[in-house]
């Protein structure tokens, strides 16, 4: 791919454009309509019940330079990773957790996207 | 470097206790091999989740909590560890909620993948 041609330092700088385009910026194993692991697929599925359904999605699993390379990016040694507004927010555990103590809520509402379960 | 697979004692568990012991000083650690939920061959040590209490996350955000974690078991998630997914709490939210989260199934990546099975398989024998 065009992608194995660039530097590592031309993707850290690629990464840092990627995950300001979109408000919501998931990298994952699998896409969100065939995760392939778990830990994906809670995030693809608590992101479904905020409504939140346009977002930038990237598989790892098709490109070993970008998974390692976002895990040097944010310097988070898992993945999924979420990002908001360009700011990693974290993976599947924090996701969680920021949905059961409703600071997804908040968080989403900053973006300017009113979560589906407020209605 | 130290085998991935521990058949008779766990290796890995014993290391990632120890580390974050050392960095953490937790007043509750649980440390839970989940690797058999996964598709990797049995006894390996790959998925794990801590459940980590310690004082030393009070007044810090989640993904600091779980940087200081990441950061203490640094070595193992750049080799054996392959999946660790981490409770971060201050010893009041545990004694508040003092419960263990649940992993989610695994989806297979290689699970579904029947090449890789048989793999699997051929290795035992």
């Amino acid at each position: 791919s065009a992608r194995f041609l660039c530097a590592s330092a031309d993707l850290q700088k690629d990464l840092g454009e990627m995950v300001k385009k979109d408000k919501v910026v998931v990298f994952m194993k699998g896409t969100p309509a065939q995760p392939m692991c778990g830990f994906s697929n809670a995030v693809v599925q608590i992101l479904r019940m905020h409504g939140v359904d346009d977002y930038a999605s990237y598989n790892v699993l098709e490109d070993s330079e970008l998974r390692e390379g976002v895990k040097t990016f944010s310097n988070w040694p898992t993945i999924p990773q979420v990002y908001f507004s360009g700011e990693f927010v974290g993976g599947c555990d924090i996701l969680l957790q920021m949905h059961q103590n409703g600071d997804l809520v908040e968080e989403l509402k900053k973006l300017g996207i009113s979560s589906a379960l407020l209605e | 470097m130290w085998s991935c697979l521990g058949q008779f004692s766990s290796v890995t568990i014993e290391l990632i206790i120890s580390k974050l012991t050392d960095t953490l000083e937790p007043v509750h650690l649980e440390v839970h091999n989940e690797s058999h939920m996964h598709a990797v061959p049995p006894g390996s040590e790959s998925h794990f989740r801590v459940l980590v209490v310690s004082s030393q996350f009070e007044g810090l955000s989640l993904i600091k909590r779980h940087r200081l974690v990441n950061e203490a078991l640094k070595k193992e998630l750049s080799s054996c560890v392959h999946a660790l997914s981490i409770q971060a709490k201050t010893p009041e939210q545990w004694r508040s909620n003092p419960s263990l989260a649940k992993s989610p199934p695994c989806m297979g990546g290689s699970r579904g993948d029947h090449t890789v099975e048989e793999k699997l398989k051929a290795g035992r024998e």
